[in-house]
């Protein structure tokens, strides 16, 4: 089959490989209709992502046609459409009992090399590194998804693959950064990047009662995207001040929540600043540029929550531990809890409430992969997501 | 040559002295043991701290480092009663530091009195005569042999107290010459120095030879010459005591999730078990429980005469919070193949430590979910010395 596998530092190529069979009884082999491209992939495209190797293949954002089940999958048929969630999870442990999928305590095989780096390991997640457990992706034709009956959603007759794809990922993924929020009436939330995540991530804030959205960026169709679809108040911060702006925007108060859905590869506006961190990059004495991190803690107002969803991958500098601790801030992070949203989120866009859809910019082909994240992770061609068709 | 001992090292372990979950059972089985037990099995504990000093029941000793760690076993931390046990043996957990010390001591003097002999006489302030030369060459070889003695001698004590008859001749040479040189005031300075150097080493001879000597035939065979290895593990699983105590107790079918043995076969309470030691190497050894706890705890260890010591104990605590059972495995074992072959070992990722890590994530992994969980990149599931030789995440074809 074809797949898009990781070749090194900046380098992807659609390749040749063989099809996946069941390991496990809970496997199921899936016939992947629709896959998409992630900001999180940019991170292991530009190689910010330890223990990735050669030939791996990426993507964890894609959905199918069920064609086989392993011997203890009770959940699924062959023929059922479903889109499946990016972390895996067994639905057995203690984790997974709590609704803490993306910490599943039994799906990563290689856990002991992730406690070496995190600590403890979270759970496998598909085509992202060895240590988050070294299972293929599913940019490509089949994919293998371990414990079939815990986390693909089947997909209801009549919706079609765009409106439900992001049920993977970046729809709850958005969802939990607001969700984390705490938001109560009255509250103004700032979100700091206005790329796919974070236009889910404004569009969930308005869901869960924000009364205001701030969106930050650097790219104007973005922003444009965020204000006319979700009705964000735009800040560029390559041409206004951000503190300036939210202060402005918040009389003073500062956002009652601030979201990063941005993460670890940050841009500055000020080159001396950006030249500090990133030359710290390369010289691996830190791995992740906390711009937008620094940023939300230092102008979340007193006690409020900032709401990490930006993928950190190691160690930051300089982190305002000052800001957060004096002030009384909550931080709260995660890879999304996938699991947890895709029943109540399949809903609301059933209701109408939500069209995920409009993110989409553009359609390829698997085979056009390569180009795909050239375009994507250059922001070329007013690019917001792409969505591949195998 | 290792200094590692294992009295230090329990002690280390042992000042660790907040009470946690457990410690009182943990004590509760380390008492006892060191109460006798009741039959052989606690005999042959030898050594077990409390339950005496000689080891005529445990001739060879072979059991002795076993057994000291036994009452570690659960969880690895060390009861009170083994604090205590400690604390009535003053003085000899230094003996075989100071025994290494003091050998490596005499080689490195005796190499310097052979190989530079003019440096060595221009610092004690003698003459650099031919003489002066050959006495101090002389003086080397015996310091030499002296080193090389404390190390290979089956009585280490008696090597020491050799040691102390060097110094004494030392002593006297010095004494010689200071006679002679006690009108060349820079010259007796230096020899006063050296001759307070040699009383030093005189006294700690003298130490160390006590100390040697009031050590255990059994201590001493375990000091060093065999490297036993104490691994623990941990984890939460997500199923009751009863169900964990259970599928443990299935010793066959430990290889499901314990992946160096190849086999374990039970025959009338005793079970022999075929596996893969570090490096390539197989063992067999058979094996008695040794305390058996319905839902609680299980104890073994291999009996007389096993290729390769070990004990093990795994025990099953109720989690707080309805969280399920908290599993704790703990296991010493005197390694096949010594130092080096547990150094391989390690660099080959199949360190006891890891080995135990592993298998427990893949008990956890059965009892959770029902199989061994694989990923194409890790295709046998979750094993440390694969996590470093990855498959590239594709299907496997
Ligand atoms: N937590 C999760 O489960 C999860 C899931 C998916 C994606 N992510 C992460 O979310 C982040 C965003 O993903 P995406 O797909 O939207 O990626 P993306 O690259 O399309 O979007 C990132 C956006 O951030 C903007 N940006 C860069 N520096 C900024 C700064 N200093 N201030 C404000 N904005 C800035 C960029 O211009 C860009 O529009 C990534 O880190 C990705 O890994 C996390
Ligand atoms: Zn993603
Ligand atoms: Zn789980």
């Amino acid at each position: 089959m074809r797949a898009n596998c990781w070749l090194g530092k900046g380098t992807v190529d659609v390749l040749d490989v063989p099809e996946p069979r069941i390991l496990n009884n809970h496997d199921a082999i899936i016939r992947i209709t629709r896959t998409a491209i992630c900001g999180s992939d940019l991170h292991l495209f530009n190689g910010f992502i330890p223990t990735m190797k050669k030939g791996d293949i990426l993507g964890h954002e894609f959905m199918g046609e069920v064609v086989e089940v392993g011997r203890e999958v009770k959940n699924l048929a062959v023929g059922d459409r479903v889109v499946v969630p990016f972390p895996i999870a067994c639905g057995q442990c203690n984790a997974c009992h709590d609704g803490a999928y993306s910490v599943c305590e039994n799906s990563n095989p290689n856990a002991g090399l992730a406690e070496k780096i995190l600590g403890h390991a979270p759970a496998g997640i598909f085509g992202y590194s060895h240590m988050l457990g070294g299972y293929p992706g599913g940019q490509a034709e089949y994919a293998r998804v371990p414990f079939a009956d815990v986390g693909p959603v089947k997909v209801p007759a009549g919706m079609d693959d765009e409106q439900v794809l992001f049920l993977s990922d970046i729809l709850p993924t958005g969802y939990m950064g607001a969700e984390m929020c705490d938001i109560s009436p009255g509250d103004v939330v700032a979100v700091w990047g206005a790329g796919p995540v974070g236009q889910f991530a404004i569009a969930s804030a308005f869901l869960l009662g924000a009364e205001r959205v701030i969106a930050i960026d650097r790219l104007p169709y973005r922003l444009q995207m965020a204000q006319e679809k979700s009705g964000a108040e735009p800040v560029n911060y390559a041409e206004s001040d951000v503190r300036e702006e939210l202060l402005e925007l918040t009389g003073g108060r500062g956002p009652d929540a601030c979201i990063d859905a941005v993460g670890l590869e940050a841009h500055h506006s000020s080159p001396p600043a950006y030249a500090y961190d990133r030359a710290k990059q390369m010289t691996h004495l830190e791995s992740d540029r906390p711009f937008a991190l620094r940023q939300a803690i230092r102008n979340c107002r007193n006690g409020g929550t900032v709401s990490v969803i930006g993928v950190y991958g190691g160690f930051v500098d300089k982190f305002p531990m000052g800001s957060l601790m004096n002030r009384s801030l909550t931080l709260r992070a995660g890879q999304c809890h996938v699991q947890r949203y895709t029943k109540p989120l399949l809903e609301r866009i059933q209701a109408g409430q939500l069209d995920p859809s409009f993110v989409i910019t553009h359609r390829m082909g698997l085979d056009d992969a390569p180009s795909a994240f050239e375009t994507f992770l250059n922001k070329e061609d007013e690019c917001v997501k792409v969505v591949l068709t195998p | 040559m290792s200094t590692r001992l294992p009295h230090d090292d329990g002690q280390s372990r042992r000042s660790d002295s907040v009470e946690r979950p457990g410690d009182s059972e943990r004590r509760d089985l380390g008492e006892r043991l060191s109460q006798g037990l009741s039959d052989q099995g606690a005999q042959r504990l030898g050594q077990q701290d409390g339950l005496g000093q000689d080891a005529r029941s445990d001739p060879d000793g072979r059991f002795a480092q076993d057994r000291s760690a036994d009452h570690d076993v659960p969880g690895g931390r060390s009861s009170p009663s083994g604090r205590r046990g400690q604390a009535s043996r003053p003085g000899r957990p230094g003996a075989e530091f100071l025994r290494t010390a003091l050998g490596w001591f005499s080689l490195g003097l005796g190499a310097t009195e052979i190989s530079a002999p003019r440096s060595l006489a221009r610092t004690l302030g003698v003459h650099d005569s031919a003489t002066n030369r050959s006495v101090l060459r002389l003086f080397g070889v015996r310091e030499v042999a002296a080193g090389v003695v404390v190390f290979v001698s089956r009585r280490p004590e008696r090597a020491l107290w050799g040691r102390v008859a060097g110094d004494v001749l030392d002593l006297s040479a010095l004494g010689l010459a200071l006679s002679r040189y006690r009108f060349h005031p820079r010259s007796a300075t230096r020899l006063s120095v050296a001759t307070a150097a040699v009383v030093g080493c005189t006294v700690l001879d003298v130490i160390a030879a006590r100390k040697q000597a009031a050590m255990t035939e059994a201590e001493r065979r375990t000091a060093g010459s065999r490297h036993p290895a104490h691994a623990t593990a941990r984890a939460t699983i997500r199923r009751s005591p009863a169900e964990l105590y259970e599928a443990w107790h299935d010793f066959e079918r430990l290889p499901r999730f314990m992946y160096h043995l190849d086999s374990v076969r039970v025959v009338d309470g005793h079970s022999h078990w075929k596996a893969k030691g570090p490096a390539g190497t197989r063992v067999e050894w058979d094996a008695e429980v040794v305390e058996d706890r319905p839902d609680s705890l299980i104890a073994w260890r291999s009996v007389n005469g096993s290729q390769i010591d070990n004990a093990g104990c795994v025990r099953f605590v109720p989690a707080p919070g309805d969280r399920g059972t908290e599993v704790h495995i703990s296991l010493d074992y005197n390694a096949p193949g010594g130092p080096a072959a547990v150094a391989v070992a390690k660099l080959l990722g199949e360190e006891p430590g890891q080995q135990i890590a592993d298998d427990l994530r893949r008990f956890k992994q059965l009892m959770e979910v029902g199989e061994i969980v694989r990923s194409e990149g890790s295709p046998a599931g979750a094993r440390a010395s694969n996590q470093l030789h990855q498959r590239p995440a594709q299907p496997l074809g």
